[in-house]
């Protein structure tokens, strides 16, 4: 370290001007770590708050977009039920529909039709539960679009229309729209066409229906089982006597309007920023360390051991790059909350941690891989002779 | 400054190295090195013989590539003959396996002293000197060494806190010098020290070597050009062709 630090003051202006390029490496790397959590979060934030361990769907269902493809029915369930290690199944209804405000505001729902008393029952933060056949408990995120507790929605071209009774607590969407939870049997009211056009649907009309079809089964493994790690193979049993295709949770994602097609394009940026990082900075020190070749070679003639001097070297890269993308992480973040109301971008700790350590740790594989030169550097090419 | 060579010259220590007594500084015995060129040979020295006692300093001088450099890579454990047997302080070289053995052998037993210093860039002198501590000692020892002392031997002891670029060519030569002389070696091995100074500074420095060898029982090896600074040495010898042959020795003695 003891050259390493010396280096580095000596040769400030070089330093920095790397360090500016790692810092802006990691400032664009919180951005983009920002917006594939708030992308995540728009898509599937609806589905991650729920206490589901899978979703059954409908066997040979397309796996992109499931969610909206899928049907299952009551037969199917009573087979998930029967299944051992099943905490919770209920039918869950899923559509994305539009629907204007009382006062004319447009708006798109994700409508999830689920038991007023089931497990998968909405807590209302603010308002009341799911109650009443016309009652709905939405994202809270729609409060910035003008609807309020109360506040009647009629749904397009149906014209059935619905009342606002609570709000999630926190944002719930699904596909980057905002969720409308709404009791399954008025879904399935929908679903099936009868719901009553220009008024709200009533008991009477819940009575009349004669539909048990739904989108998806929700499952909950009972706990510490295998069903609830989401094992292929708990899942197997089960599809098997339901005909259906299980998903774990975190695999459902994938089912989701756009989600699989937006998280790997960030995810190739990132891929792409991680290599560039790590080439740039092997660029640097390949080019340093050839600077400093005579240099090296007078201390490799004085004995230094080729080890003291690799150490030497890769100190001086970690120094670098840990804080200089330590102030690029900084920066980054303050940036990040400057983002406009409306953008989804969600800063998480855990993501931006595992992208620095990752910045830091491309970045000295390309150094360590030029700093490696000093092996090879022959001592007597200090001598003039050899210049 | 002193430029006589007026000096004590002390008894060589012990510095509690293997080898029989009295093999003590540096001995090459028929000494060949050839290098490689493209499939071709080059004798870069051809059955060379050398001794240097403890404390004495010599002039290797002839024209380049008469093999002046190849002489301080072989008794400097850079480059291992061709055949005969390089030994220093009774260690022959020949024993040392691999660039790690080399180059500790390099850090506590011989001192270089490079075309115009060859310093790095980036340390002050009193930093220079603790990098060379540094390279041969690890922990206590080297944090707890002072250059100051070695600064004020060659009379740099007001330039401590400079960097090379602010120190004119004598200056690093010197810097060079006391870096050279930080662990204390037993053969000091000079490579034209004044290719960069004029005629005056180049007296001072070859001066300077001539008298810390002597002052230190170091056995010196100095390859030159400059024939004006030959009065400061022990004894002259000249290459030729890879061939050594004894030109003149000086008596600077009563």
């Amino acid at each position: 370290m003891f050259l390493a630090l010396r280096e580095l003051a000596f040769a400030r202006g070089r330093f920095s001007l790397m360090g500016l390029v790692i810092g802006l490496i990691a400032i664009l790397m919180v951005l983009l770590s920002g917006l594939s959590s708030g992308l995540v979060n728009d898509g599937v934030s609806g589905l991650k708050s729920l206490p589901v361990s899978a979703f059954a769907f409908d066997e040979g269902t397309k796996t992109d977009n499931a969610f909206s493809r899928s049907v299952v029915d009551t037969d199917q369930l009573a087979a998930w039920r029967g299944q051992p290690d099943v905490a919770e199944a209920e039918l869950m209804g899923t559509s994305i529909m539009n629907a204007v405000t009382d006062d004319g505001q447009q708006v798109d729902l994700t409508m999830f039709g689920v038991e007023p008393d089931g497990f998968l029952a909405p807590e209302a933060a603010d308002g009341g539960a799911l109650d009443g056949p016309a009652g709905i408990v939405v994202s809270e995120s729609l409060r910035g679009e003008g609807i309020d507790l109360g506040t009647v929605i009629t749904l397009d071209r149906i014209n059935t229309e619905l009342e606002v009774v609570g709000f999630t607590e926190g944002q719930a969407t699904f596909g980057h729209v905002d969720i409308a939870y709404l009791p399954l049997a008025t879904w399935q009211l929908i679903a099936a066409g009868q719901a009553p056009d220009g008024a709200a649907p009533t008991d009477a009309h819940l009575a009349a229906l004669d539909f048990d079809q739904a989108s998806v089964i929700a499952l909950q493994g009972a706990e510490g089982s295998e069903l609830a790690v989401g094992s292929a193979e708990a899942f197997a049993a089960g599809d098997a006597a339901a005909t259906t295709t299980t998903l774990s949770l975190e695999e459902s994602f994938n089912a989701s309007p756009g989600y699989q097609a937006e998280t790997m394009t960030l995810s190739m940026i990132q891929v792409f920023l991680y290599a560039i990082g790590a080439l740039v900075v092997g660029a640097f020190f390949t080019v340093w360390t050839i600077q400093r070749g005579h240099e090296l070679a007078v201390l490799r003639a004085l004995g230094a051991s080729a080890g003291y001097l690799l150490r030497d070297g890769l100190a001086q890269a970690s120094i670098l790059l840990v804080s200089f993308t330590a102030l690029g992480v900084a920066a980054g973040v303050g940036l990040g909350s400057l983002m406009p109301e409306g953008m989804p971008f969600a800063l998480e700790a855990q993501p931006i941690a595992v992208a620095s350590a990752l910045t830091i740790l491309l970045g000295l594989v390309g150094a360590a891989v030029a700093v490696l030169r000093v092996t090879r550097i022959e001592p007597i090419s200090a001598l003039g002779g050899n210049r | 400054m002193s430029t006589t060579v007026d000096h004590h010259r002390e008894p060589a220590q012990d510095r509690s190295a293997p080898g029989p007594a009295g093999s003590l500084g540096l001995h090459l015995r028929d000494v060949t090195l050839e290098v490689g060129d493209g499939g071709e040979k080059v004798r870069a020295l051809d059955h060379v013989d050398l001794s240097v006692a403890p404390g004495e300093f010599v002039a290797v001088i002839g024209p380049s590539g008469a093999g002046k450099s190849s002489l301080l890579a072989v008794a400097g454990a850079l480059a291992a003959p061709t055949s005969g047997v390089v030994e220093v302080l009774g260690q022959d070289l020949a024993g040392l396996r691999g660039q790690g053995q080399l180059a500790a052998f390099r850090r506590r037993h011989l001192g270089f002293v490079f075309q115009s210093g060859n310093l790095v860039p980036a340390l002050t002198a009193a930093d220079q000197l603790r990098l060379a501590r540094r390279i041969a000692h690890r922990g206590g020892r080297s944090r707890s060494f002072d250059p100051a002392p070695l600064l004020e031997a060659v009379d740099m002891g007001h330039r401590a806190g400079h960097r090379p670029g602010q120190l004119s060519g004598g200056e690093r030569q010197r810097v060079g010098i006391a870096r050279a002389l930080v662990n204390q070696p037993s053969l000091l091995l000079v490579d034209e020290p004044t290719a960069a100074l004029d005629r005056r500074r180049s007296q001072d420095i070859v001066a300077l070597l001539a008298r810390q060898c002597h002052q230190r029982g170091i056995a010196g090896v100095m390859v030159t050009h400059d024939h004006d600074v030959l009065d400061h040495c022990d004894r002259v010898v000249e290459m030729v062709d890879g061939r050594l042959v004894d030109r003149r020795s000086v008596t600077l003695r009563p």
